[in-house]
């Protein structure tokens, strides 16, 4: 990435433009781009959503699994996030298991959910120290226009809003599968919200161009009550001073609450 | 030192049934007999290992890391190589017996993330266009694990990489903060890691007040992170002059060899 030269003029012309609170594509700097949110798009699937956040498309599926609980907490269901970054999705992806930027990923949905207990975990449990279920989010990024990590955070909760858990009934400590539906305990509602830096300026929602040539990249979670439950900073080999960490965090706190009605609407 | 042995003994008793009551005790001491913004003693060592270009050791509490530094040299396999800078190739890894239950050697989801994490922390500090082609290889061992590795991870990997002469804008150090029992604390360990409200590690560069790496898991007001914060920059002050410490003595040590 660094090599090019169409980089380094890509970096000066957006940096330019930041100089004057402008962006290549017109926005406001904590402005992101349209937002589509389209819930139960697999039917297959228990639970599943589809966002696009201009031309990024993601989308999740959930699906619900038995097993062990781990030893430490027998009497809570499982959860599990995992990321493809799809060969079809973008030129730089390619097939082969998840390597580091798919396995953050996955980490920092799976934080977001799991810090803010956004599901209630306890109620997913069978016969404690036994039988639990697990519920496997697993993220599908379709197409890579940059900022997959709030786009994929929103598409895991707006499926986890959609998930349908069957109703059963326990015989001999086996499952048995009963009619009818019901929702999955979400009772909590975590929005990521990611800021790339490049040069002394924050914004928010980087298209593809603009994550090429970020300094450094900060992502805050926050839950539904304005709590800070997951932060990842990443990408790149700049830093963050603490005002730009505060600031951060203010501008986080309004923003997340905006992408939350969004989400939970949908 | 015996007196302390024995409560050390009754502590890891006590951490394997289950949770502990309470991490911190009225007078606002924590189970290890350390006040709330108290670091765990610190001790490094630079230049450790023979066969490394850079080296260092160090103990934080009952963490024991050691990291080796390998180049700039030619970069492998090829195709990871810039042209017009270094790269890092960074591994953290924990040794299998470093862990109450043994940990399979393979790479986990979470050694892959923190070896990324931990790269990106030290990427701002060093001077990567001075070695276009090349590679920097990092290697964390985690020999004992007592919460905050990735912390004392890097605060080692940057001892190693001066050891190794490469040119730097800082050191960095890194350090943790966070809360537990509704208290905010500095520097924790594997119990208040676990079974604390919330976690934050923070990489530093002093002279350059620039924070290289951020994270947080748990459940945090704003408040209470900007507060975490300030506490895991003022801890990173203290363990970076103990670092800048470690750096003079391996070189003062010669030099009073040479006088003998």
């Amino acid at each position: 990435m660094t090599d090019s030269v169409v980089v380094r003029v890509k970096k000066k012309r957006i940096a330019e433009l930041l100089e004057s609170e402008k962006r290549v594509d017109e926005r406001g700097l904590t402005d992101y781009r349209e937002i589509q949110i389209e819930s139960g798009v697999i039917e297959r699937a228990e639970g599943s959503a589809r966002v696009h956040l201009g031309k990024t498309d993601v989308v999740v599926g959930v699906k619900i699994g038995t097993g062990t609980p781990f030893p430490d907490v027998p009497d809570k269901g499982v959860l599990t996030v995992n990321a493809e970054l799809v060969p079809l999705a973008s030129p730089d992806f390619e097939p082969g298991p998840p390597g580091e930027k798919a396995v953050e990923l996955a980490r920092v949905v799976d934080r977001g959910i799991r810090e803010s207990k956004a599901i209630d975990l306890e109620k997913l449990c069978v016969e404690s120290g036994k039988l639990v279920f697990v519920v496997f989010i697993d993220v599908y990024v379709l197409n890579h226009d940059g900022n997959l990590i709030d786009a994929s955070a929103m598409a895991a909760l707006a499926a986890l809003i959609n998930t349908k858990m069957f109703k059963y009934e326990v015989k001999d400590g086996k499952i048995v599968k009963k009619p009818g539906y019901t929702p999955l305990p979400i009772i909590n509602y975590p929005i990521a919200v990611t800021f790339a830096k490049i040069g002394n300026k924050l914004i928010l929602d980087t298209g593809l161009d603009e994550e090429q040539v970020m300094d450094a990249r900060l992502t805050m979670t926050m839950t539904k009550d304005g709590n800070i439950c997951a932060i990842q900073k990443g990408g790149g080999s700049g830093y963050f001073t603490q005002e730009e960490i505060v600031e951060a965090t203010k501008i986080a706190q309004k923003k997340t609450k905006e992408l939350r009605k969004l989400v939970v609407k949908s | 030192m015996k007196a302390n042995k024995k409560k050390t003994k009754k502590e890891t008793k006590k951490m394997s049934n289950k949770k502990p009551e309470k991490l911190i005790d009225k007078k606002g001491i924590r189970l290890d007999g350390r006040k709330l913004d108290e670091l765990r003693p610190v001790k490094m060592e630079v230049g450790v290992l023979p066969n490394a270009d850079g080296s260092a050791y160090l103990e934080q509490g009952k963490n024991k890391v050691l990291v080796g530094v390998y180049g700039p040299k030619e970069a492998h396999p090829r195709h990871i190589a810039q042209q017009d800078r270094a790269v890092i190739q960074c591994r953290y890894h924990m040794a299998p017996f470093s862990v109450d239950e043994r940990k399979s050697p393979a790479p986990s989801r979470r050694d892959i993330e923190l070896s990324k994490v931990v790269r990106e922390a030290l990427e701002p500090a060093v001077f990567l266009e001075y070695y276009p082609k090349t590679s920097i290889q990092v290697y964390i061992e985690i020999l004992q694990a007592d919460g905050g590795t990735r912390c004392a991870g890097i605060t080692t990997a940057a001892l190693a990489l001066a050891d190794a002469g490469i040119p730097m804008r800082d050191l960095v150090v890194a350090c943790a903060a966070g809360k537990a029992d509704g208290k905010l604390i500095v520097d924790l360990m594997d119990t208040e890691d676990k079974v604390g409200d919330a976690d934050v590690p923070v990489a530093f560069m002093p002279n350059l007040n620039a924070i290289t790496l951020l994270q947080m898991d748990g459940n945090l007001s704003v408040d209470e992170f900007n507060n975490a914060v300030n506490m895991a920059v003022d801890g990173c002050k203290q363990i970076y002059a103990l670092q800048k410490e470690a750096l003079k003595s391996k070189y003062v040590t010669v030099e009073e060899a040479e006088e003998e």
